[in-house]
């Protein structure tokens, strides 16, 4: 009976601003407490083994650790109580290394900081109930959002693994942003030739359902028993009967007069139409904005697309179709939008004919592209080009602090491809630091230089049309003087930001994005591919700015883990949850529409609220909100809470 | 032999208390029949040296009813605690302070001078005070003070149960009584009602809760079978203990909460503030902006006295502090 503590030095890092030696006399004299002791590391294997004989021979009810946060090693230390055969949720970790030694210098003062928080775990401690761990099956399917290089990864990767997967893409195709590049940085790969053989192995795979042209509209459920609902938006075209001739696209009375989205409107396309002639599915599209048939119900006498198609496809009657599938897990690879520099009125983006952004100049290299991969701008060859980096990243005035991480080695790429394209054209790349920090870039970043790329430090501040050219200005930050340069064209390193209905998929999802509006990793460092929500993992841009090869690699990871819980088969929950107290509950409903998880059901025959286990996570809304006390959640109930304030309190 | 002896008594209180235990109508001769009543001043002439002239714990259960609010209320709750083995705190004011606890808001100098020289009706022309002694022709008067701060009866002496309500119901004040007879009185300290919330016993139908802005009864029209807090009408009964069979919202008034907070609560004020803030923008399905959320708080009228009404001074917030 009573608590075991065990107080740890960390090495030095607790014991060198804490007496340790002195929390042990204190805390030994707690009526409470049956044994304490101190060692050198209490999470390593000695420290582990000196817990599991304390717990044989005293048989305490409870355990405190005063060591490290409960996020870095509670789990281990649960460990530790499972193996001596005792309820790994009477642990209680009292933080004096975070929390105390870290930040504090006064070593007495430290000292009583420790004892303050170690006599306030003894005393949650000692109210603490063992919890039962719940277990419900899987659903052994995964749900992947987005279609771009990290969901068709995650998705091949799953399905791979024996899975099934829905893959859910908003656009016509998948393919994302990649599809778009010519070459990839720095190994200058051919990006369709890498990306377009996994989009057809995804058309193929007999575990993946692709729903192209479709958005996740609901989720309910929780990890394992996911309920997707997914409407499939229509196209206008059976996919069954078209066979991508592309007759009514050349047939349709709108063709090349509509901006096409793919070349970020360099060039135009019809109103019937596929991105890109790689697309998967490769399925022609009605652009149900644009189609004069839709539109204003006519198209002359009839619509040409129809009496072109000798495959019957066209079908002006379907009707978009809601599905709903139940998965297991799903991942969130929603990827990212391009910056717009209409925010910065300075580089008058809209204005002048020869400002480019970072993926339109993608565009121009493409040989799918607009110019059929000639570096050509309006109708001319460029001699002399500028570079813009850092637009719309690291610039607190446009809200974006963060580094986009890509904008410096797709610059230098593309100052590669220029030089390539044009070896006598003079190319700049005006600057405020380099970030050529991946494997082989900065031997690229060094490469491109030597190939007579200038790189200029001073961020560009005004741009403006003289004489038929661009001119930059700006003051160069290393030669401490100002610059004023004509060029053929400017090109600018556009960064990357969240998608605009990121918040609001964020909700559907019930997980949080960060300040920047990226979506929230459970933890930044230990566990970068999960969510606070079990079961939904994340994989690429939609995290955060990502090259390709971190994209693929967090893909993969998402992946695993997503395997690591369909191949389990059930999953368990930890037992953090809220729970009712139904001789108090009066069933006034308070709680039911604060909860977040949708955990709340109202028992119309008893009058009372009930919470699902397996749908709480935990969070406490409820409890906090439930005015006659009826809610308290598990682990950290009232009575522990006060009692850990009392104890503090009492010194 | 004698039967075992009662008090009833009157502290810091408006005397509905007392007209509660009268409305208990012919039951009262069961307690007559089983008690002896050896102290009830409203009721009965007895004066305060009967009871000092008791033995200690001569009494078996003394009723007492009202907040200590000046040094008389605390004097004889020392005494009748003295004199007796069962203290039990009758109603909202012994309970929890009461709806005079309110005074707590105000310092005792701010109380006196509004009463005897700024409300409308003082007529006290030469601004006469008070005071705690007085001389008249040669006579000394005493007269108790009025202490700096309205109490519970608990803050000043131990208390065995508590019967709640302004004033008890009925079917409180009979239930304890014949706990009291059969000898089946729970573990002390015990609130002498049912357990559940007001919300239980209230029979209106109850949805997801939607809050936005406070209305009042009066200000449009109320669907009298739907919850009055899901129509904005600010209702203390979520907060409360039951056992009233929800009096007052079944007459389509909200509820007060006189009957004080339920078993699991610390505190009522703020258990309602926090259940009534969380509603706030959450049938807009997103975080409510900082100016909705004062907006919707301004609405709601006298914030202190809705939710604190019968516990200000029991609570965490206890008075306003003031320099004296």
């Amino acid at each position: 009976m009573g608590v075991a503590v065990y107080i740890c030095h960390c090495g030095v890092n607790i014991a060198k601003t804490v007496d340790v030696k002195k929390v042990v006399e204190e805390i030994e004299k707690m009526p409470e407490v049956t044994i304490c002791r101190d060692y050198q590391y209490m999470c390593s294997d000695p420290g582990q083994e000196l817990v599991k004989k304390d717990i044989n021979k005293y048989q305490p009810s409870s355990v405190v650790i005063a060591a490290c946060s409960p996020r870095m090693h509670y789990p281990t230390f649960q460990g530790t109580l499972k193996e001596a055969k005792m309820n790994p949720y009477c642990l209680e970790m009292a933080n004096i290394r975070e929390q105390c030694s870290w930040v504090h210098e006064d070593k007495e003062r430290a000292t009583e900081k420790a004892i303050s928080l170690v006599k306030s775990a003894v005393a949650k401690a000692a109210l603490l109930e063992p919890l039962i761990e719940n277990e419900v099956p899987v659903t052994p399917a995964a749900l992947v959002i987005g279609g771009g290089i990290a969901g068709i990864q995650s998705a091949l990767d799953i399905a791979e693994a024996g899975y099934k997967v829905y893959l859910v893409e908003r656009e016509p195709s998948i393919g994302g942003h990649m599809a778009q590049f010519d070459k990839t940085f720095p190994t200058l790969d051919c990006a369709a030739c890498i990306l377009t053989p996994k989009m057809v192995d995804v058309a193929r795979h007999p575990n993946i359902e692709l729903r192209a042209y479709s958005e996740v509209e609901d989720i309910s459920g929780y990890i394992g028993n996911f309920k997707v609902k997914i409407r499939k938006k229509p196209r206008y075209v059976s996919e069954e009967h078209c066979v991508a001739c592309g007759d009514c696209a050349t047939e349709c009375r709108l063709a090349d007069r509509i901006p096409n989205e793919f070349d970020h409107n360099l060039s135009k396309r019809s109103a019937i139409y596929v991105p890109f002639p790689q697309a998967v599915p490769l399925k022609y599209t009605i652009d149900p904005d644009r189609c004069l048939m839709i539109t204003r119900g006519k198209c002359g006498k009839s619509p040409k697309c129809v009496d072109a198609c000798s495959a019957n496809a066209i079908d002006f009657e379907q009707k978009e179709e809601v599905e709903e599938v139940e998965v297991g897990t799903i991942v969130v690879a929603t990827g990212y939008s391009e910056f717009d520099p209409a925010q910065k009125p300075e580089l008058h983006f809209n204005d002048l004919g020869n400002v480019l952004t970072g993926l339109q100049f993608e565009r121009i290299f493409a040989p799918n592209g607009p110019t059929s991969g000639e570096l050509v701008i309006n109708g001319k060859v460029p001699k002399k080009i500028a570079f813009a980096s850092c637009t719309g990243s690291r610039d607190k005035r446009v809200g974006n602090p963060y580094c986009s991480r890509v904008c410096c080695m797709y610059i230098a790429k593309q100052a590669h491809l220029v030089k390539e394209h044009i070896p006598d054209a003079d190319v700049s790349v005006y600057y405020c630091d380099v970030r050529a920090f991946g494997k082989g870039y900065e031997e690229f970043y060094e490469r491109v230089q030597k190939e007579g790329v200038h790189y200029r430090r001073g961020l560009i501040s005004e741009v403006y049309e003289e004489d038929g050219r661009v001119h930059v200005r700006g003051e160069d930050s290393l030669m401490a003087e100002p610059f004023d340069e004509g060029v053929d064209l400017l090109v600018l390193g556009t960064g990357i930001i969240p998608n605009a209905d990121s918040n609001e998929m964020g909700q559907l999802l019930h997980i949080s994005n960060s300040s920047d509006g990226f979506y929230l990793e459970a933890h930044p460092k230990l566990r970068p591919v999960d969510t606070v929500t079990d079961g939904i993992f994340l994989a690429g841009c939609a995290q955060g700015p990502k090259d390709i090869p971190d994209t693929v690699a967090q893909a993969g990871a998402a992946a695993a883990h997503v395997i690591d819980v369909l191949s389990k088969g059930k999953i368990t929950i930890e037992p953090y949850n809220a729970v009712v107290d139904t001789d108090l509950c009066g069933g006034c409903r308070i709680c039911e529409s604060l909860c977040p998880f949708d955990a709340h059901h109202f028992n119309e025959e008893k009058g009372v609220m009930e919470i699902n286990d397996t749908l709480c996570k935990g969070c406490g809304v409820c409890g906090a909100a439930c005015p006659a006390g009826a809610i308290s959640l598990n682990h950290f109930r009232d009575t522990q809470i006060f009692a850990q304030i009392g104890a503090v309190l009492n010194d | 032999m004698s039967k075992p002896k009662i008090a009833f008594y009157w502290a810091g209180s408006c005397g509905g208390c007392e007209v509660a235990v009268v409305d208990l109508g012919e039951k009262i001769y069961d307690v007559v029949d089983a008690f002896d009543i050896v102290f009830w001043p409203v009721a009965i002439d007895t004066k305060y040296d009967d009871i000092r002239n008791l033995e200690d714990g001569e009494i078996e259960v003394c009723f007492f009813n009202g907040c200590i609010r000046n040094e008389e209320n605390e004097e004889i709750a020392r005494l009748l605690r003295q004199k007796s083995k069962v203290m039990i705190a009758f109603g909202s004011c012994s309970h929890l302070g009461g709806i005079p606890g309110l005074g707590n808001l105000s310092s005792r100098d701010e109380t006196l001078d509004y009463v005897y020289r700024k409300t409308p009706v003082s007529g006290n022309e030469g601004g006469t005070m008070p005071c705690t002694t007085c001389v008249k022709d040669g006579n000394t008067i005493d007269l108790p003070a009025l202490r700096t701060e309205v109490s519970a009866l608990n803050d000043v002496v131990d208390v065995d149960y508590y019967i709640p309500g302004c004033p008890p119901p009925l079917p409180v004040i009979e239930g304890a009584v014949a706990a009291l007879m059969n000898g089946e009185l729970p573990r002390k300290g015990a609130v002498l009602s049912t357990e559940k919330t007001v919300c239980d016993e209230c029979d209106k139908e109850k949805r997801k809760k939607m809050v936005g802005k406070a209305r009042r009864i009066y200000d449009d029209d109320v669907d009298p079978s739907r919850c009055l807090l899901e129509q904005g009408i600010p209702c203390m009964g979520p907060a409360t203990r039951g056992g009233c069979e929800a009096a007052c919202p079944s007459a389509n008034m909200p509820c007060t909460g006189c009957m004080g907070p339920p078993p699991a609560s610390q505190e009522q004020g703020s258990r309602m503030v926090t259940a009534i803030t969380s509603l706030i923008g959450v049938e807009n399905e997103r975080e409510a902006t900082a100016e909705e959320v004062a907006e919707a708080l301004a609405s709601l009228r006298d914030p202190v006295g809705f939710f604190y009404m019968y516990s200000l001074p029991t609570s965490f917030l206890k008075r306003r502090y003031n320099d004296e």
